[in-house]
């Protein structure tokens, strides 16, 4: 017998950071105006750019890699009940204790009520998506904690309280005059001699850091992958910070999104290959962290895992859309977008910029609420060549078009131009017609100028080509 | 050989020479080109702006007009491309196996000019004669859907008295996007804005390109900055010899 339990439910309104305060076009403009944004940007993607295409060309199996990858996270996929199922009697028989978040919310309470109990009103924080998801900052703060975000670009983040702009580079905005003013405003203790000079920002940043790791005892982590056989979770980064936060206090909490889990140790044999070479395009990454439960002596003595669901569910429902869920959060996709290179990341309002925040983003919320994501991209398909898990982007945010245009409950201005449109180029006379009609967007003026709106927003930048004299199958005719 | 021509809508609307250009070249490599009427167009800007229920008549009408033709050439890298990635696909959501499998055998015979040029007929050095400074954008739609690869650029370098000059980040879009351009018209800007100061770079009298939509963008803000670039389908460059000059 089956029990339909109804459908998914998405990531919960009022909490966290998958919505923007207004659509990409509106935002998008604003950042495109900023010169120190744009300069950033272009810089930042074309080195990280230049620096993974060598790596990967090292590489003679980076295409069977890649569907390595893609086919070990599909499995993943089509049996993901089963396989949290197993990782949670493998964590908890190695000493953890596993908890399940069906949303944002309560997540945030899980975790909050874990550090309480811990008598403790400080967290130290290694860099996450998943808490930045749903807020899990804002979260503590709320109930008396103090989370302090450990990753030196985070850091700069939290303290200018300001938004990540990129998964894996979250200042990517901030050029080092910046985060000078940001250290001397907000950082406790700091020289007020420090300079610009970024050796003197990071030393300031590890003095600060320092004292806080040695102090702290309760961390929270997010996690790269979760291996459903053994228990064992795993966090890749660059600084060491993150195993600063993994090894040294009494309490670590982690936060996952359930669609982390991967079947097999023998499994990450081929993401610890792609990660690196795709996100900050070296062949390995300096800090790999692995930890089963509890190893009595040695490391935090008590942790906890928070399984969150928060819309994976609903995406998992959605057999074209599922394949977001494949993300490993390297942030290539990023690098190769025109549209995010020009943009950055503020513009997609969610803490998923880029491209694969235009497919991930609208699907956790529902697509009602992040409507103008699918449409902030030209369908270049750069992202899905440089996907290591080959994530197909652009049929997603095609698939994502259709699924919001047919959502609308009346006809739109759009709606009827495009079935007119599609009626005329059905009855090749009456198409005909109109093409010889089309010269007279002649009376528009030169170059189209005087077009209606929308498309005076082509001609805004863009001249118009005068239409030919004899269209083609005029000539075609007559010839 | 003979070839059934898909014109496509915007290249038989506003760029017939490209259309005429392609008639121009085959004819005169010795092939028989032939015009179905009864095309409009492939439905691409539906699909991709949401539209696929209103696509679907233009798939139905694509697939009955050209399953005659055992070999069907498009001046247009997007638009094959469209045929190839999209037909099947609307088809199969619509329910419509039998018009999917009708639609990827269509597919299966339509090729992007250079494609045919290069892989059907196996043909480099076309004869033509172009004596102007070109450079060349490849569009998105021809480089990463169909995979065209270098195949415009071999044509090219057989062109006489062409001095073909490189792209700077060439294989970056130019911010068409179809209906991109005007629901994200600043971005789609700013894109134009780069690829405009790539081409200028280069020297070039001309800018080329397989797509009349990429054309229509990149000459349509080099024509509004009167830079004096002009834009030029393959196609024409192909077609030019020294008799027609």
């Amino acid at each position: 017998m089956k029990t339909f339990l109804g459908m998914p439910s998405t990531a919960p309104r009022g909490v966290g950071h998958l919505r923007g305060a207004e659509p990409f076009p509106a935002a998008a403009r604003k950042a495109l105006a900023d010169p120190q944004l744009r300069r950033n940007l272009k810089h930042a993607t074309t080195t990280i750019r230049e620096k993974s295409g060598k790596v990967i060309a090292e590489l003679p199996d980076w295409q069977q890699l890649r569907d390595a990858g893609s086919a070990l996270k599909a499995d993943t996929m089509a049996r993901l009940p089963e396989l949290l199922e197993e990782l949670e009697a493998a964590v908890t028989s190695a000493g953890g204790v596993v908890h399940w978040a069906a949303d944002a919310r309560e997540a945030n309470a899980i975790v909050t009520e874990l550090v309480k109990a811990t008598g403790h009103n400080r967290v130290i924080k290694v860099k996450s998506m998943a808490t930045q998801e749903i807020g899990l900052n804002e979260a503590l703060e709320a109930a008396g904690i103090d989370p302090v975000e450990t990753d030196l670009a985070e850091l700069i983040v939290q303290l200018g309280h300001d938004e990540p702009s990129h998964i894996l580079v979250p200042a990517i905005h901030r050029n080092r005059s910046e985060i000078r003013e940001i250290f001397l405003r907000e950082m406790p203790g700091v020289d007020p001699a420090l300079t610009d000079d970024p050796p003197v920002l990071a030393a300031a940043a590890r003095r600060y850091l320092r004292e806080t790791f040695l102090s702290t005892k309760v961390a929270i982590s997010g996690a790269n992958f979760a291996v459903a056989e053994t228990g064992t979770l795993a966090v890749v980064e660059s600084e060491g910070n993150g195993r600063m936060c993994l090894t040294l206090p009494e309490t670590l909490i982690t936060v996952m999104g359930i669609e982390k889990v991967v079947p097999t140790w023998r499994d990450l044999e081929v993401f610890l290959q792609l990660l690196p070479r795709a996100s900050t395009g070296e062949r390995m990454n300096p800090y790999t962290s692995m930890w089963t439960g509890v190893t009595p002596g040695d490391g935090p003595q008590d942790f906890h895992l928070v399984l969150l669901d928060n819309g994976r569910t609903a995406v998992l429902a959605d057999e074209i859309g599922r394949q977001a869920l494949h993300c490993i959060r390297c942030s290539a996709c990023l690098n190769v977008c025109p549209v995010y290179e020009r943009t950055g990341g503020h513009a997609y309002g969610s803490v998923y910029p880029g491209p694969i925040g235009a497919v991930l983003s609208p699907q956790l919320t529902g697509i009602e609420d992040n409507a103008s994501l699918p449409y902030a991209s030209s369908l270049c398909g750069a992202c899905f060549d440089a996907c290591p898990v080959k994530i197909d982007i652009p049929s997603i945010l095609v698939h994502l078009r259709t699924e919001h245009v047919e959502a609308q409950k009346r006809p739109t201005p759009e709606s009827i131009a495009m079935a007119a449109v599609a009626y005329t180029m059905d009855h090749p006379r009456l198409y005909a017609s109109a093409q010889r009609a089309a010269r007279l967007s002649r009376l528009a003026g030169r170059r189209g100028r005087g077009l209606p709106p929308p498309l005076n927003r082509w001609t805004a930048s863009r001249d118009l080509p005068d239409p030919p004299e004899q269209t083609f199958r005029d000539w075609w005719a007559r010839r | 050989m003979r070839i059934a021509l898909f014109v496509t809508c915007l290249a038989d609307t506003m760029f017939p020479e490209a259309a005429k250009a392609t008639v121009a070249l085959l004819e005169r490599l010795g092939h028989e080109v032939v015009f179905p009427v009864e095309q409009t167009c492939c439905g691409q800007m539906h699909v991709n702006t949401g539209y696929q229920k209103d696509a679907l008549p233009l798939v139905r009408r694509h697939v009955r007009t050209f399953a005659p033709y055992d070999v069907i050439v498009a001046p247009s890298g997007s638009c094959v491309g469209s045929v190839r990635h999209q037909h099947a696909m609307v088809a199969s959501s619509a329910g419509d196996t039998r018009l999917a499998a009708r639609a990827a055998d269509v597919a299966s015979r339509t090729y992007e000019l250079s494609e045919l040029l290069v892989d059907v007929l196996g043909i480099e050095d076309v004869g033509a004669y172009y004596p102007h400074r070109v450079t060349y954008h490849p569009t998105c739609h021809s480089l990463r859907v169909l995979r065209v690869g270098d195949k415009p650029l071999r044509l090219l370098r057989h062109v006489r008295g062409l001095d073909l000059v490189e792209l700077p980040d060439a294989e970056q879009c130019c911010g068409f996007g179809g209906t991109f351009a005007v629901k994200n018209a600043d971005t789609s800007t700013a894109m134009l804005a780069d690829k405009m100061r790539h081409v200028l770079d280069t020297g070039a009298d001309v800018c080329t390109a397989g797509d009349a939509s990429c054309l229509m963008h990149i000459g349509g803000g080099l024509s509004r900055l009167r830079t004096g670039v002009r834009t030029v389908h393959l196609a024409e460059i192909l077609a030019s010899t020294e008799l027609a000059r």
